[in-house]
Formats: structure tokens, C-alpha cells, sequence
């Protein structure tokens, strides 16, 4: 803010009378800016600072559930703690320490990773097609976002009844079609359960993704398109040399939206696949210790890094990608 | 049956007069399997009619896991829109300081009940639940199927195991290709520590935790007993009860698919119904042993009073109701849900309906209990460890012995210097 004043203040006519009355108008309309802020932040603080500034907090102490208001500070004991148990042997413990801590890491990095690369690629498929000029077009867009549409509770248990190994469709179709030899117990066995919940979660979201990339496309001017058909260019040459590139910042943009979605998964997988090792998430991991266990603290502590790893990975990929957020033009 | 909804007219109207209180607006909170709730649905129906309070229940999913995060929660904040909940014996120590002291009001009636049951719900002298049904499973078995293959009901899980494949082979010979030996609960919930708890402790490999706080898991017997269940997945068990709770498992016994099924007894009048394919062909017998006796983990369901209820009298009123031997029979007698109260065992009313009641007497005696009273507000914890390293050793994941060795490290490092 005070670089533009000064750049402002700078191109500024020379009359010094002028300047002091556009510096007035300038700070009574900063004024009035926090006053229509003033509302909603802190309602903000209230709802989201407040609650994460208590979390924060409450991962350095010995909190119960039972009992909050006797927590004691304990530092940083709950993230790692060396116990010497007095013979020169010791061990580590703590959320760093934790091999399921670290496992429902890394099943989160998986499933945001996996997810959000098929949902943008069949995002993209979809919205080219939606694009598209054809009879019946608005409602093909509208039935193509019922997906999304659903409740995620809702529409997990029905996928869970689907992937039923007794009496779920997908394996009588998969059985009957000769694709499958013996029914498949989606959710349940180890090796397809993160399979499992990938389908559903790819299924509900790439419509999101869709409509996202969609509002993208149709921002890319038709001259453009009619310029290449005069010139003679190969569609798909059109699409990676033209399309592409104009629908970039509209991708990244749905990307990090998805990501940060993913990465904080809870309910999907609380409904699909509760308590399998191979689906646990940070989210999962949390709610288990903070309300199942006797353990509000720790629970508070992995919400903390949760908050950390996505704050991480969303400042990386910003990064990375050069996405400006900020408005205007690079 | 006009004379229970009679006797429990009367009961009722004595409980008002008694309390002679304005009528109150209660909310109950409770989980179900099967028709429980339908059940408690006409109870409450009764209650209101006699005493002029409003009562609504609040479901909750069946799983005993998701159940308690929640109400956890609620209590934790001192929640005052419950006022009944409806309890897992393994709760009391974990909600005891939320949960109001029965004992009190209940003084005239806890004399009625088995007295192992009281105790599991009392906590430092307060009563803070009053049994409502206890639970203890059998292994249900096809009469008609074991008559065709000419075997009898098992009694050790090698002949299960053998029984269960030679049925499974026949049927599946007879064009039954959706048919399995042997249906459990194997999700990884609490289910699944109930039934490996089973499997533990009739093979003599102890219960997890003793009753005096010492960590037993980690021996050869439990290794044993694991291996032996981990041997039926996909072979007698379909791959699929990795991840069955009791609903799933009911659902392919009742069609007919399954040939012996692990279940508490709510299943046993379910599987008689008009619309069940097994009707009148089927059977209990207590859970096979392992060589060191027969054992069944001890369940059960029971009323508390939150301490944060605006109407703690007609609470207690109510939950005292839901708790008396009138419901009790009811329950018994409809859903074969087996009573706390020792007399309801002997009546004869009770065995013309469901014979399956006095008989289920002796296995519910002989009932393990889940070390929920020495590991204390760890239980949770410690028996979600119990059912991963199962689970990882039934999905092959880790050999039994990886699985004890990993599991009685991470116990210890729970327990630290005790349990409290």
C-alpha cells in the first residue's frame, strides 16, 4: 500500500496544495475501505482465527477432552519428545515420531495427487466437449454437474452399496461382462480400498473441475479459433498451441482449489473406508485422536501440521506454477 | 403380550405418581442394529401415554465407534439438548464425569440385576449407567446344511474350519457360487476386537490387557489364534469381511448365503423372520474354542443421564423405565435381546417365545470382558491398536508375530508409567 502512495505521491502535480488534498481524499478512502472491511474480519477472526489460534495452542499442552480448561503447557512434547528411560536407551516420540502419522501423510499427498490429476484431465475432456456447439447443450451441462451436486455422505454410502462385495452392482456388471473372475471387495481389502475411494471421489469432483475449466474456455476469443481454421492448422495442434496456453491460469486456478479440497479429506473417506490404515488421512488421523481417543492435544497437534503441510504445499505450488493471485496483469 | 403392554402401563403410571412432575420434552440418543429402534420407539410410546412427557429419539449409525466420537463431543460441551444416552458397556470409565449418579434412584432395582453388569458400570462408586440388555455372541449354524453334509455343529475352530469348507465346496458344486463357509465381523472397529478377543482367549493367549493392567498380547497362543483366522480369509470367509460389521454379515447369513455366521443375539429373531431365507433352519452353539475353552466377549448396551440435562428427574424416570424387567421381557421376548435382569431368564413366557433366551444364559455367564476397566479412558486407543494389528494380519498385511511384536510396543509406549 505505501509503495503506491509513493508512486502515486510522485506523479503527483508539483503543487504541494494539491498533493495534501489528494492525500486527504486518499486516507478517507482508506478509511472507509477498513470501516466495509471491518465487519467481515472480524467475524473472520472470530470463526477462523480464533479456533485456530486455540488449536495451535492446544497442541502444546497436555489437553484432555474432558477437562480443557486444565491443560497445562507441556512445549513441544506433543510434536517430539526424547524419553531417556535412565540406562542410556531412550526413545522418540511424538506426532514427527509417529510412523501413522507419517503414513496418513503420505496416503493424503496420494489421494490429492492422484485425485486432482484425473479430475483435471477428465475436467478438460468434459468442458471441451460442453463447449462444444451441440442441440441440447444447457441441459447436457446441468445433468453433467449432479455428481457435484450430491451431498458427499450421500453419495459415498451409495457407492459404498455399490462396491458392496455381495450384492453391489459393479461387481455383478464386472462379473457378468467377464471383467472380473471373482467379486472384488472394494472397500475392504487393502489393495483396492484407496483404489475405491479415488473412483468415488474422481466421479463427484470432476464436474467441479469441469465447469471451472469450462468458464475458462469460453473466455478464449473465437477470432483466434477462426484465424487458425483460415490458416489450416491441425485441431489438436489448435489445442496445444492455442487453447492450452489461454486456459492455463483458469487450470491452476482449479487446480489449487482441488488440491486444497483433497488435501484436507475427511468425510469420503470417514463413510467409505473408516479406520483402514491404507486410507487414513491427516484429517482422519486428527478427528480419531481429538474426539475417539483421550487424546485432544495430540489430536490438536496434527491438526496444526495439517495446517502447516497444506499452508506448505499451497505456498510451493503458487510458487511454482506463477500463478498471480494478487489480480492484475504480471 | 396384552399382558406386558398392561403390567407396563401400571409400572408406568406408578413411576408419575411418585415423581408427580411437569411434563418434560426429553431427547434420547441411540445407536441400532436390526429393529432396536423401532422397539424403543413403541416404549417411548407407552412412557408418554403414562407419564405425559415428549420423548424423540435421535438415531445414530450402528457402529459403536462412530457413536462415541460423537457423543464424546456432545458431552464435552456440555451439550443439554440429550438427556438420555444410550451406552456400550465399555464407555462408563471413559463418560463418567459427564454422566449423572444412578445409583440412588436405582437402589431398588440394581439388586434385580447381575451383579458384573452393575459393576462394569459403576466408576468410583457412581452408578453412571443402568443396564438396558447385555450381549454376548454364539456361532449360528445351518441345521439343514450340516443334516445334508451329515456334520455336527463344531466345537473347536478346526472343525469349523473343515465344516465350513466342505459345506462351502457342496454348495458352490450345486451351482451356489455366492456361497461362503463362514461370515464374521472383520471390519477394523470395535467388532473386530470383540471377535479376535474370541479367537485370543479360547486359544489361552490371555485379553489383551489384563485385570491388573499387564500387557499379555504379544505370545504364542495369540499368534497362533490369529494365523488360524487369517487362514480363512478367502478360502471359507469371503475377502469382503475385512470389511463387515454386523449388518454386512447378517445380510449374507439371511439370504442363505453363508453356512455358520459370528453374531450377538439381536440376529437370532431377525433370522426367523417371515422374510428371512434361513427361517427354522438354523441354530447356536457357543464360539468354538481353541483348545483353551469357549469364549464369548462381553457386549451390551446401557442407559445413562447426562449430567447436563435441564430435566435430570424425568431423565432418570425415563432411563429407570427403558431398564425395567416389564421392557426388558418385551425385548426379550421380541428382538432375543438377552436381559440384565436374572429373573427374566427364568420366565416362562419368555422361553415359550424365544427357547434361545434360558439357553443363551450360560454362554453370557461364561463371557469375557474387553479390558476396558484396567486400561481406563485408554480403551479406545488401546483397543484401535488391537484391531489394526488384526486387521494387518488378517488383510496378510504383517505375519501375526509382526503384527503382536508392533502392537505390544505401541501399547507400552500408551502405557508409559500406568494406565489412568
Amino acid at each position: 500500500m505505501a509503495e503506491v502512495q509513493i508512486q502515486e505521491e510522485r506523479t503527483a502535480p508539483a503543487s504541494a496544495e494539491a498533493a495534501s488534498r489528494q492525500s486527504a481524499v486518499r486516507s478517507e478512502r482508506l478509511r472507509s475501505a477498513w470501516l466495509f472491511l471491518a465487519p467481515m474480519l472480524l467475524v473472520l477472526a472470530f470463526v477462523a482465527g480464533w479456533p485456530l489460534a486455540k488449536t495451535i495452542y492446544f497442541g502444546f499442552t497436555d489437553a484432555s477432552l474432558n477437562d480443557l480448561s486444565a491443560a497445562e503447557w507441556i512445549g513441544i512434547d506433543n510434536y517430539l519428545e526424547y524419553l531417556d528411560y535412565g540406562d542410556g536407551e531412550g526413545e522418540y516420540f511424538g506426532l514427527l515420531a509417529d510412523d501413522e502419522w507419517w503414513n496418513a501423510v503420505w496416503n493424503t499427498v496420494y489421494f490429492a495427487g492422484i485425485s486432482v490429476f484425473f479430475e483435471t484431465v477428465f475436467g478438460l475432456i468434459v468442458a471441451l466437449v460442453l463447449n462444444a456447439q451441440f442441440k441440447g447443450r444447457g441441459l447436457v451441462r446441468a445433468a453433467v454437474l449432479i455428481p457435484w451436486a450430491i451431498p458427499t455422505i450421500v453419495s459415498a454410502k451409495m457407492w459404498a452399496w455399490m462396491m458392496n462385495d455381495q450384492f453391489g452392482i459393479l461387481n455383478d456388471m464386472g462379473m457378468t461382462l467377464g471383467l472380473l473372475s471373482a467379486p472384488v471387495a472394494w472397500t475392504a481389502s487393502a489393495d483396492t480400498a484407496m483404489t475405491a475411494v479415488l473412483i468415488v471421489d474422481i466421479w463427484k469432483t470432476t464436474p467441479f473441475m469441469a465447469l471451472l475449466i469450462l468458464a475458462g474456455l469460453q473466455m478464449v476469443p473465437s477470432d483466434i479459433y477462426e484465424a487458425a481454421k483460415i490458416d489450416g492448422v491441425h485441431p489438436v495442434r489448435v489445442f496445444f498451441k492455442v487453447t492450452l496456453p489461454l486456459i492455463r491460469p483458469a487450470i491452476l486456478v482449479a487446480v489449487i482449489f482441488r488440491a486444497l479440497d483433497a488435501l484436507r479429506v475427511f468425510d469420503l473417506i470417514y463413510v467409505l473406508t473408516p479406520n483402514n490404515a491404507q486410507t487414513k488421512t491427516m484429517s482422519v488421523f486428527a478427528q480419531e485422536n481429538l474426539f475417539q481417543f483421550d487424546q485432544f492435544a495430540y489430536g490438536s497437534a496434527a491438526s496444526t501440521l495439517l495446517f502447516l503441510t497444506i499452508a506448505l504445499i499451497t505456498i510451493v505450488y503458487i510458487r511454482l506454477s506463477g500463478l498471480n493471485l494478487a489480480g492484475g496483469g504480471r | 403380550m396384552t399382558f406386558v403392554r398392561a403390567s407396563l402401563a401400571v409400572l408406568a403410571a406408578s413411576t408419575c405418581l411418585s415423581g408427580a412432575v411437569a411434563a418434560a420434552d426429553l431427547s434420547i440418543v441411540s445407536g441400532a442394529v436390526g429393529r432396536d429402534n423401532e422397539m424403543l420407539r413403541s416404549n417411548l410410546d407407552i412412557f408418554e401415554e403414562q407419564t405425559g412427557h415428549t420423548v424423540t429419539i435421535v438415531e445414530m449409525p450402528s457402529s459403536t465407534t462412530d457413536q462415541f466420537a460423537q457423543y464424546r463431543l456432545w458431552l464435552s460441551a456440555g451439550n443439554t439438548d440429550i438427556d438420555v444416552y444410550r451406552t456400550d458397556v465399555i464407555w462408563a470409565p471413559q463418560l463418567a464425569d459427564h454422566l449423572l449418579d444412578l445409583s440412588e434412584a436405582a437402589a431398588d432395582v440394581v439388586g434385580d440385576h447381575f451383579p458384573s453388569i452393575i459393576e462394569s458400570q459403576t466408576v468410583n462408586d457412581r452408578l453412571v449407567a443402568i443396564p438396558m440388555f447385555t450381549d454376548a455372541p454364539a456361532l449360528y449354524y445351518r441345521s439343514d446344511l450340516l443334516d445334508k453334509y451329515g456334520v455336527e455343529p463344531p466345537s473347536t475352530w478346526e472343525e469349523l474350519t473343515a465344516a465350513a469348507q466342505t459345506i462351502q465346496d457342496g454348495e458352490r458344486a450345486d451351482g451356489q457360487s455366492d456361497f461362503h463357509g463362514f461370515v464374521f465381523q472383520g471390519a477394523a472397529y470395535e467388532g473386530l476386537t470383540c471377535n479376535a478377543l474370541e479367537w485370543v482367549k479360547s486359544f489361552g493367549g490371555g485379553q489383551i490387557v489384563e485385570p491388573d493392567g499387564t500387557i499379555s498380547i504379544n505370545n504364542d497362543a495369540a499368534a497362533a489364534a490369529l494365523q488360524t483366522a487369517a487362514g480363512w480369509i478367502g478360502t471359507i470367509a469371503p475377502e469382503g469381511v475385512l470389511g463387515y460389521k454386523e449388518e454386512e454379515a447378517r445380510g449374507v447369513w439371511q439370504v442363505g448365503n453363508a453356512a455358520f455366521m459370528r453374531n450377538w443375539p439381536y440376529a437370532y429373531a431377525l433370522s426367523n423372520n417371515e422374510d428371512s431365507a434361513v427361517a427354522g433352519k438354523f441354530g447356536i452353539v457357543p464360539l468354538p474354542t481353541g483348545g483353551e475353552g469357549s469364549a464369548a466377549t462381553l457386549g451390551g448396551w446401557n442407559l445413562a443421564v447426562s449430567r447436563y440435562s435441564e430435566d435430570p428427574d424425568a431423565a432418570i424416570e425415563l432411563a429407570l423405565f427403558l431398564a425395567s424387567t416389564e421392557v426388558q421381557t418385551r425385548r426379550a421376548t421380541e428382538l432375543s435381546r438377552l436381559p440384565t435382569i436374572v429373573s427374566v431368564y427364568d420366565d416362562p413366557e419368555v422361553a415359550a417365545v424365544q427357547p434361545i433366551i434360558p439357553q443363551w444364559k450360560d454362554i453370557f455367564l461364561a463371557a469375557v470382558p474387553r479390558p476396558s476397566a484396567p486400561t481406563q479412558r485408554n480403551y479406545n486407543e488401546v483397543s484401535k491398536e488391537f484391531w489394526d494389528a488384526v486387521h494387518a494380519t488378517l488383510s496378510g498385511e504383517r505375519t501375526a508375530e509382526a503384527s503382536l511384536r508392533r502392537l505390544e510396543a505401541r501399547l507400552n509406549r500408551l502405557k508409559g508409567n500406568g494406565w489412568e
